[in-house]
């Protein structure tokens, strides 16, 4: 009787820890038997990798483990950097058609100092359906006006948006369009033209005040300025120590985008969209800058072009000269990023420059190379084991590491299909 | 006038011919051929005669004048099927009623639509051209086939493909008509049950009148008037005969299981989900009633219905015996349905068969069409997508699709240009689409033409 108890006892245990949302791991984890796709130094048959106090410290043959370390056997499997998806709004929108749940875009056309990482929920049932698959590192942006706010680059584990911040954030800046949009768009040819006139001014009016109040500031040491929060926000652009993600998409606005950040002699700018960038490749290539582009899988930007522009754009970028990462643009599909590069291999990147565009490209984009984007020692534990080739579709993520903590590879999506693929009652409520 | 008679008689016979659907010859070699429904068949050849397959075997004939296609190293499959389509549509909602079977989208087919095209380019030969999901009950949907290339719309129609009519539960319908919209029933899910049943009951009175008249009206001495005729309750007496198979937008498990409930009640059997991101929910219940499911492979969170939804929907359904399908509703998603199809295989662990299946066969059995398209066997339409790679596959690359046997994409002739007069100094600044919706979630097309019943900003309409 009292070992039936026991094992009551027992197993009601096991239902309630099944119960709880399973924790992150922090440890000295040894991951073994591998192939290991360092991105940057090559590729290793049989490799191990190991983590310990949230960094790489190892890369390399060794067959010995550090004691206590947790040994896990990869052999038949993959290891990849934590891949990095250079645009999204993930944690500001949680349901994207309820606007109670969406913190992306605030009222304003000029208002740069809206901080999106003070609006990250690192609680959003999204994230981890993202970092399942492999995502473990994300730009989130807002969206809007002319100046929407800035952008941050956050990690997919932690309990606070600090804890999740990874040393970079940027300005976004919408740069005014100067054609027609589509067919939807009624305005006249003067309408147009007077219309991208008035916003360029207006672009050019923010900076000219920026450069002031950089002044203003420089001079008092900035003891003589009033309170102006949209210019303190402009203070590290006009700098340069903040960088500009200027997002612009026509084939004509980018060349004008392209020569007024001559005319401003501007340097920390990275040039977001460019989906006809392919159309202006070799001014993109001259002007040095690099870009951060996608959704790949999109339609093309005109009815005349080819039906696969978009699925080529990156490969096409790439092939002139510039320096390319990719993003999903998305927010609860972010998932999807390995996909998105998948598409821009087969269309013409190749899977090596693919595989570079969301890892060390975008690193390097986001002046964090020492910490992220390749398997190196010293880099922050951000790794991802696969079963296969990540971009294939059937591949399964089977280990996630993100700053050295190893992620639960749960999420709703999974939890659902436990509960779900064989239901119990089925139809028949009385019997199994 | 004997000249203007023989120019009249041209031209009546050039406009009959216009109406004539295209159909080729055309063999293709040595493919791996993915039949889906008889395995798949190594270095095989396909033959298509006059747009149907004739022959599927080794060393095969090309016929006088046939076009042959060299696939060595190419994957051979049937043309991709999407059962859930906004392509080639002129309008989409007609939002104006709770019931609107009267209307009809065959009446609305625009032949130029480019998304046809790039639909083509992906290998997708068959969409189904749906209403959108305003109304309770919509409007009736139409199969089409994408025979890009005719300015008649009478030609993309599918000949023979049975009658299908759009059924729409949840937030569309109680938002469009609801107090935030119209202010009439339904305003909840309780009003929607309400709106279906009444028609189907008013339907049943319409077509019980009909009959009893009809078996009354020769007989001796019958003086009673045909009852009135009314477009609408025809419709519904087709459904409930049988004769039209309805397509349900769905999300939430309980809305699923409510049309189930009614339909049992009501006799009628052909039903086919639409979306229904829960049915993985209430898989036993739609296996048990033999209702069909077309789902998104991933699509979820865009608003608050399916917000608890799962990428293993498929699975999970296809699992438990339901017949499923994995649609677009998207101009660009139906452009790589086969990935998304590969999606079921993470999500799941789906074989190449079943996950083929699901934008083959199985969409066919959804819009009734098995017996003509959705496999590769002799007799069926010459309707087929050659791969450069698996089409289960990240890589894999749509190098020539054909319908009717007739080759309407070929990737090495593919024109990077495709304005028919190229002027090289010519500056075009109109750019296609809205950059800023690259950033928005508004993916399809469900609502198109229902916008301006909602208190909300174009921005913020969903599907």
């Amino acid at each position: 009787m009292k070992k039936i108890m026991y094992i009551l006892l027992f197993i009601c245990a096991g239902v309630a820890a099944f119960a709880q949302s399973p924790k992150g791991k922090y440890g000295t984890f040894v991951l073994t038997n591998a192939t290991i796709e360092t991105v940057t130094k090559g590729t290793i048959a049989n490799g191990t990798v190991i983590i310990s106090n949230g960094k790489i410290t190892y890369v390399g043959a060794a067959t010995t483990a550090p004691q206590g370390a947790e040994v896990i056997d990869c052999k038949g499997k993959w290891i990849y950097p934590g891949f990095i998806d250079g645009g999204t709004n993930l944690g500001l929108s949680e349901v994207g058609s309820d606007q109670r749940t969406r913190d992306l875009n605030e009222i304003g056309e000029v208002i740069p100092q809206m901080q999106a990482l003070t609006a990250v929920n690192p609680n959003s049932v999204l994230i981890p359906v993202t970092r399942v698959n492999g995502v473990t590192t994300v730009l989130t942006a807002p969206v809007g006006g002319m100046f929407p706010g800035t952008a941050a680059l956050i990690n997919l584990h932690g309990y606070t948006p600090d804890q999740m911040y990874v040393n970079f954030k940027g300005v976004v800046v919408n740069f005014p369009s100067t054609g027609r949009r589509g067919g939807f768009d009624r305005r006249t040819d003067d309408e147009i033209k007077t219309a991208s006139e008035k916003a360029m001014k207006k672009l050019n009016e923010v900076f000219d005040r920026a450069i002031q109040y950089h002044k203003l500031d420089s001079a008092t040491k900035s003891k003589g300025v009033e309170y102006y929060p949209e210019m303190e926000a402009m203070l590290g652009v006009v700098r340069g120590e903040r960088a500009i993600l200027l997002e612009v998409n026509a084939a004509k606005d980018i060349l004008e985008a392209l020569k007024w950040i001559k005319e401003r002699k501007l340097k920390n700018v990275v040039l977001t969209g460019c989906r006809e960038g392919w159309r202006v490749a070799a001014d993109l290539a001259k002007a040095g800058f690099p870009v951060i582009t996608g959704p790949v899988l999109a339609l093309p930007s005109r009815d005349y072009d080819r039906y696969d522009k978009a699925y080529a754009n990156p490969g096409l970028m790439k092939k002139a000269g510039v320096k390319v990462a990719l993003r999903t643009s998305e927010t609860e599909n972010v998932r999807n990023l390995l996909f998105n590069a998948g598409f821009a291999a087969a269309y013409g990147m190749g899977r090596e420059e693919a595989l570079k565009a969301v890892t060390i490209v975008p690193a390097e984009i986001f002046g964090v190379s020492d910490k992220l984007g390749s398997i190196e020692v010293g880099k922050m534990a951000n790794i991802v084991v696969s079963d296969g080739d990540p971009f294939e579709t059937k591949t399964n993520i089977v280990h996630v590491f993100i700053d050295g903590w190893q992620i639960p590879m749960v999420s709703r999506h999974t939890q659902l299909y436990d509960e779900f693929l064989k239901r119990e009652p089925g139809v028949n409520k009385s019997q199994k | 006038m004997k000249k203007f008679i023989i120019i009249a008689c041209l031209l009546i016979a050039v406009s009959g011919m216009a109406q004539q659907v295209e159909r080729g010859t055309v063999l293709i070699k040595n493919g791996t051929v993915l039949t889906i429904t008889q395995g798949v068949k190594e270095n095989t050849d396909v033959l298509i005669k006059d747009g149907k397959i004739s022959q599927i075997g080794k060393n095969l004939a090309a016929p006088a004048g046939a076009k042959v296609i060299d696939a060595t190293g190419y994957h051979v499959m049937p043309g991709i099927i999407d059962a859930h389509s906004h392509l080639a549509l002129d309008a989409v909602n007609e939002a104006t009623t709770p019931v609107s079977a009267m209307v009809w989208e065959g009446d609305d087919l625009d032949p130029l639509d480019v998304g046809m095209y790039r639909a083509v380019a992906g290998g997708v030969t068959i969409s189904h051209a749906m209403h959108g999901s305003a109304n309770a009950i919509g409007g009736q949907c139409q199969t089409i086939k994408h025979r890009y290339g005719t300015v008649d719309p009478k030609v993309l129609m599918m000949e023979g493909a049975p009658r299908t009519i759009k059924f729409a539960l949840g937030e569309n319908p109680t938002r469009v008509h609801g107090n935030n919209g119209a202010g009439i029933v339904p305003n909840t899910r309780m009003g929607v049950e309400f709106v279906i049943r009444q028609a189907f009951s008013e339907g049943k009175e319409y077509m019980e009148s009909w009959n009893k008249y009809n078996a009354s009206k020769n007989q001796k001495g019958f003086r009673g008037a045909p009852p009135r005729y009314d477009l609408r309750m025809e419709t519904i007496a087709a459904i409930l005969r049988g004769e039209i198979i309805i397509h349900c937008h769905s999300y939430r498990a309980d809305e699923i299981y409510m049309l189930l409930k009614v339909c049992k009640d009501f006799g009628i059997k052909r039903l086919v989900f639409q979306h229904v991101n829960e049915g993985f929910k209430v898989a036993p219940e739609l296996a048990a009633q033999g209702a069909m499911a077309s789902v998104f492979a991933d699509w979820w969170a865009y608003k608050f219905e399916v917000y608890y939804s799962t990428a293993y929907n498929a699975a999970i359904l296809t699992r438990n015996g339901v017949v499923t399908s994995i649609n677009s509703d998207d101009a660009e998603l139906t452009r790589h349905l086969y990935h998304e199809a590969a999606k079921t295989q993470k999500y799941g662990g789906l074989t190449d068969e079943e996950a083929l299946s699901l934008i083959t066969i199985n969409p066919a059995k959804q819009l009734g069409i098995e017996n003509r398209v959705g496999s590769l066997e002799p007799g069926k339409d010459g309707d087929v997508v050659i791969f450069k790679g698996h089409p289960l596959s990240v890589y894999a690359i749509p190098m020539y699709t054909v319908i009717d046997g007739v080759v309407k994409f070929d990737r090495e002739k593919d024109a990077d240009d495709q304005r028919l007069y190229v002027d090289p100094k010519q500056t075009i600044d109109i750019t296609d689409a809205v950059f800023e919706e690259t950033l928005s979630h508004d993916h399809d097309e469900c609502m198109k033409n229902a916008e301006f019943l909602l208190n909300v900003k174009f921005a913020d309409k969903n599907r």
